[in-house]
């Protein structure tokens, strides 16, 4: 049943709540067990909430179940971003994204699995690993590899608040055969997410078909002004495409994901952004780690998470337990990330890349003049089994973001909708629209979705 | 500039962090092969533009100097493990 109709159902009372609260909690906790969806399944917090909204359903999500991708801040909930650093750690408030979901009905079923703090492309850099709802050896994606591995298995009314930095929504929804927005970066608050990179990240959503995606977004939207990057504009409601492209260096790709992304398309241009092609990985690789470099400064055992014992001087002790509690790809970023700021290279490196990332915007700006929605494949390759990404050099690895990163280092919405299948596995196609223009990559992907 | 253990060390030192010989070992050639990606951005025509320190303008957020209410002291070290009297207690700092 699609997220509309069970709401419609809620408010004239034809269904119970608490018995879609049970029936999605079951399957949760058996799902798990195979697929790895959850880092922690919420089950008296979600019971509660359905008891309450049992009595008096309010709000435009009235009873809808909800999962949250762990790196959003749930009140004293554990949120720990994947990390083994984070263990433990309660918030004592809700993310404004949580908040404004409760206080319109939804009922938080639990925290969805992903790479340690968002730093990869496959949900494999973590402790609890999702498998792919269509082959269990076989990667979901990443770094919101839970949600969109349960968004998929799901039979009952569901969505699922995920984040991306670089890909992290677009990526696994591709690779798990969902929908996947991406909203213009500042539009959705990011007080209360655990940040991987400031300038970067956003807070969007997951569902199984494009026209869910509507009322959730619709929720999570707004200005907050406990947000310092938050946006203080509407979205624009024109949903009119009139003119598409494809991007001619995204098809440079396996001709089988290319052709199948083609057969969904008609009466389309051809453009080429050669910038994006030659820098946009640098560019976004470079920000990104000095961004996490110092977002991870914060956790020396101090504050929240895990700590050692009182020993040593302040250096020895903080460099303790990051040390041990830090996981190979977060020390790998972190030392590029220092890198890049350290005097001598923080010029060359960091800045350079801030100036290339207007370079990069502006390419997208001169194409969307003249478009109204671009098209790519969303990921180059289907999705790897584990055993062919235990082979990837840590390079090897960030070069699979590439059709991805453009869009995310530039803030521009996007879209990942299913296309297919090639063979079991399945594939996505990535619509980006400028920015504030959600609604017509929404509505030209309820398009492409139909053709399947 | 050569990426070389030293360099490794001295930044892992500067980022708070002990890196045992084997995590060198495997770090620089993977991190060299990284920042001979990094590079290629050197060539990027980037004369007279700015640097998008974000990807769209933001305007400043600011609000009247009043005292508004915020996390109780008892919430806000909830999480800390070491604590005394309702502070957090850190490592010797001399």
């Amino acid at each position: 049943m699609i997220i509309q109709h069970y709401l419609k159902d809620v408010k004239e009372k034809n269904i119970s709540i608490t018995k879609t609260i049970k029936s999605i909690l079951r399957e949760a906790k058996t799902l798990n067990k195979k697929h790895n969806c959850f880092n922690i399944i919420t089950e008296d917090l979600a019971l509660e909430q359905a008891e309450e909204q049992e009595k008096s359903p309010s709000g435009r999500l009235a009873g809808l179940p909800i999962s949250i991708k762990d790196c959003i801040c749930v009140k004293n909930v554990e949120s720990r971003a994947g990390s083994k650093i984070l263990k433990d750690y309660e918030p004592t408030f809700n993310a404004t994204v949580i908040q404004k979901l409760v206080d319109e009905g939804a009922i938080i079923i639990g925290k969805t699995s992903q790479d340690e703090f968002g730093f990869g492309g496959f949900s494999t850099n973590t402790d609890n690993i999702p498998k792919n709802p269509f082959d269990e050896k076989v990667s979901c994606g990443g770094s919101s590899g839970g949600s969109a591995c349960f968004t998929q298995l799901t039979k009952n009314p569901h969505a699922s608040i995920s984040e991306s930095t670089g890909g992290s929504i677009a990526n696994p929804a591709s690779f798990c055969s969902v929908s996947g927005l991406t909203p213009t970066y500042g539009l959705v608050s990011r007080y209360g997410l655990i940040d991987y990179a400031n300038s970067l990240d956003k807070i969007g959503v997951m569902t199984k078909t494009t026209e869910e995606l509507f009322p959730i977004f619709n929720v999570i939207k707004g200005h907050d002004k406990k947000d310092s990057t938050s946006l203080n504009e509407k979205p624009s409601n024109d949903n009119k495409v009139k003119k598409i492209a494809i991007i001619k260096e995204a098809f440079e790709i396996n001709p089988e994901i290319k052709n199948q992304t083609l057969a969904n398309l008609e009466d389309y241009d051809v453009i080429s952004l050669p910038l994006n092609k030659k820098y946009s990985i640098p560019t976004y690789y470079i920000i990104a780690m000095a961004e996490a470099s110092t977002n991870l400064a914060k956790y020396c055992g101090l504050r929240y998470g895990q700590t050692l014992p009182l020993q040593g001087s302040f250096n020895d002790f903080f460099s303790e337990v990051r040390s041990k509690y830090f996981t190979k790809e977060a020390k790998r970023r972190i030392i590029l990330g220092t890198f890049t700021r350290m005097a001598g290279f923080r010029d060359a490196y960091y800045l350079k890349a801030m100036k290339t990332r207007t370079l990069l915007i502006n390419e997208y700006k001169k194409a969307f003049k003249k478009y109204d929605v671009l098209i790519s494949p969303t990921m180059p390759i289907l999705p790897p089994k584990f055993s062919e990404i235990d082979k990837l050099s840590p390079l090897e690895q960030y070069q699979m973001d590439t059709l991805t990163v453009g869009p995310n280092l530039s803030g521009l919405p996007h879209l990942s909708v299913p296309s297919g299948f090639i063979g079991k596995l399945p594939i996505g196609t990535m619509l980006t629209s400028n920015h504030l223009e959600e609604e017509k990559i929404i509505n030209f992907g309820e398009q492409i979705e139909q053709r399947n | 500039m050569k990426v070389d253990k030293e360099l490794i060390k001295k930044v892992a030192t500067n980022a708070r962090l002990k890196l045992t010989e084997s995590e060198i070992r495997e770090f620089l050639p993977q991190l060299k092969e990284v920042l001979k990606d990094f590079d290629t951005i050197q060539k990027a025509p980037t004369k007279n533009l700015e640097p998008s320190f974000q990807p769209l303008e933001i305007k400043n957020i600011t609000r009247e100097d009043k005292v508004e209410a915020c996390l109780t002291q008892e919430d806000s070290i909830k999480n800390a493990k070491h604590k005394s009297n309702g502070y957090i207690k850190g490592p010797k700092a001399i």
